[in-house]
């Protein structure tokens, strides 16, 4: 069974049509990237396999059911900025906020839910840092917290919307080879990017999105620069070509 | 006044509203400082003044059919926060352009109201400004009892609060009831602003929600100890605000607000790590003692990350 499995997804989101027959697949263990320029409907795309906005045709099927929100096969990384980081709250706190839905209401955190929390926080080695203030975090630490909080749910799935934006190199690197041993480690992953490089680099396969899916596949058979032309509306003489080139 | 003399006037049988008032004062200053932690973190502050003028044409119709005054502010306010969080679901319209329409609109409402009750001018006033006096026994347990309920509810769904705060996208990924939990938090402002009326008046109501928790969120970075501090610093301002009020003959709900507010300005000349004198001086200090050794209580924020912290 896939892990993820969508087919002819339709979704509009204003009267606008945003996604236009999408058809994809994730498997365990792959680490995909999804590329396309703004407005493509990376996010949406996300959000849609959440179950967060309504799609007017096609399915999305998690582990061969239909997704909806609370599942807790998905575990979700939002941009940096969705989060409140000037919350006065530690870094563990903000990993175990991940468990919320899980525990239901009038519960409090125990033990499995603790050790659960400092399995993620092991895994994304910020362990040392648990008790410190979210808000005094560097970007890259802040990125951590947030992939710890998804997998404070052990998620099968995990899905990261522009991990690599505003960060450094050194720590693009770092973050690519926590996604790359998470996917070897079985999770099925699917990250939006902006950055090609970064994605070229560390991804098993990318899928070009602009409206609909334009292409799907390892980068090395990506060449043809009809594709990147027609996903990003760019002209033959981009950078983004001698790019795509020398990868 | 001295303190014995103010012990000793609470205790005297023919000032029987002042020990009343006092209790409520603490008791919705206390109330009022756990609430207004979520509110200021949110950044929900224009909400809080919406509903405590929305509470106004209640109180005002409560006035004129002679009912509980706690009760028909209740009604009028939960009613706004409604209207507030169905309208605010339309996106053409922004959520504090909404706040605004029905802040004003109920306000007005409620002056239209109270200016068909004869005499209406003092009993104005004192919706507007609060009074220690003419407090109804009754009223000690409605708002006793409200209290309770209100810091129950808190204590219940904390963790839904927090989740809902820090992050509402992933709120609604997790399965939360996101716009019934903004319902709750709504009316539970709405219920702790009714039950500080009473003391405090209409018009500065939101002090006691907004000030304590601005003060205890300088002077802490955890959540749990904001909000303890928080009612904490409500209460002794409550406190020594009715004290002050009944030494020099001030304004209740004034004299509270304005002590509330030095403690506040107290907080954000001297916390202990982000206060402005604070760091001042540790500037100087850290100039003087430069060459010595590096404070390691203060981490310093400006290095970047340490790519040796290298992931498996």
């Amino acid at each position: 069974m896939r892990a993820l499995e969508i087919d002819g997804l339709d979704v509009d989101l204003g009267g606008r049509a945003v996604l236009r027959d999408v058809r994809l697949h994730l498997d365990r263990g792959e680490l995909v990237g999804l590329l396309g320029p703004n407005g493509a409907g990376k996010t949406t795309l996300l959000r849609a396999i959440l179950a967060l906005t309504s799609t007017r045709a096609g399915r999305v099927l998690v582990e061969g059911r239909p997704s909806r929100p609370g599942r807790s096969e998905i575990g979700y990384v939002p941009q940096r900025h969705e989060f409140t980081w000037d919350f006065p709250i530690s870094v563990e706190q903000a990993v175990m906020s991940g468990r919320t839905g899980r525990m239901g209401l009038l519960r409090r955190p125990g033990v499995p839910d603790w050790r659960s929390v400092g399995d993620a926080l092991d895994r994304v080695q910020l362990t040392e840092l648990r008790r410190r203030p979210v808000g005094e975090l560097s970007g890259g630490q802040r990125q951590r917290v947030l992939v710890a909080r998804a997998l404070a749910l052990a998620p099968r799935i995990l899905l990261l919307d522009e991990p690599f934006t505003g960060l450094d190199m050194p720590t693009q690197e770092l973050l690519g080879r926590l996604f790359t041993s998470l996917a070897g480690e079985g999770h099925a992953v699917l990250m939006t990017t902006h950055d090609l490089v970064a994605a070229v680099d560390t991804c098993t396969r990318l899928l070009l999105l602009n409206g609909r899916i334009i292409a799907d596949g390892h980068p090395a058979d990506l060449q043809d620069a009809e594709l990147w032309t027609k996903t990003f509306g760019v002209s033959e003489t981009s950078p983004l070509l001698k790019l795509v080139r020398a990868t | 006044m001295s303190i014995t003399d103010f012990l000793t006037d609470l205790f005297n049988p023919d000032l029987a509203f002042l020990p009343k008032a006092l209790a409520i004062a603490v008791m919705s200053s206390i109330v009022c400082g756990v609430v207004g932690c979520y509110v200021v973190l949110r950044g929900m502050a224009f909400i809080g003044d919406a509903v405590a003028h929305a509470v106004f044409p209640g109180i005002a119709v409560a006035f004129v059919l002679q009912g509980s005054l706690v009760l028909g502010g209740a009604v009028a306010g939960v009613a706004t926060a409604l209207l507030i969080a169905i309208f605010s679901q339309n996106r053409r319209v922004k959520e504090d352009s909404i706040i605004g329409v029905f802040l004003v609109g109920a306000f007005a409402l409620g002056i239209v109201i109270i200016s068909q009750a004869p005499g209406y001018a003092g009993s104005l006033q004192q919706f507007l400004f609060g009074s220690i006096t003419g407090i109804p026994d009754r009223d000690l347990y409605v708002v006793g009892g409200t209290g309770l309920v209100i810091l129950g509810l808190v204590l219940a769904l904390h963790k839904e609060f927090v989740s809902l705060c820090l992050d509402r996208e992933m709120s609604r990924a997790m399965g939360l009831p996101v716009f019934w939990l903004d319902i709750v938090l709504y009316v539970l402002v709405t219920l702790a602003v009714v039950i500080s009326l009473q003391t405090i008046g209409n018009i500065l109501v939101l002090a006691l929600l907004i000030t304590p928790a601005a003060a205890a969120r300088l002077l802490t970075d955890r959540l749990g100890v904001m909000m303890l501090l928080a009612p904490t610093i409500g209460g002794t301002s409550a406190l020594v605000g009715l004290y002050l009020s009944w030494s020099y003959d001030t304004p209740v709900g004034g004299t509270i607000v304005l002590v509330a507010t030095a403690i506040f300005l107290a907080a954000w000349l001297l916390a202990p790590r982000h206060g402005l004198l604070t760091k001042r001086m540790r500037r100087c200090r850290g100039r003087e003692s430069a060459d010595v050794v590096r404070s390691s209580s203060v981490p310093d924020l400006t290095r970047p990350q340490d790519p040796s912290a290298s992931l498996r």
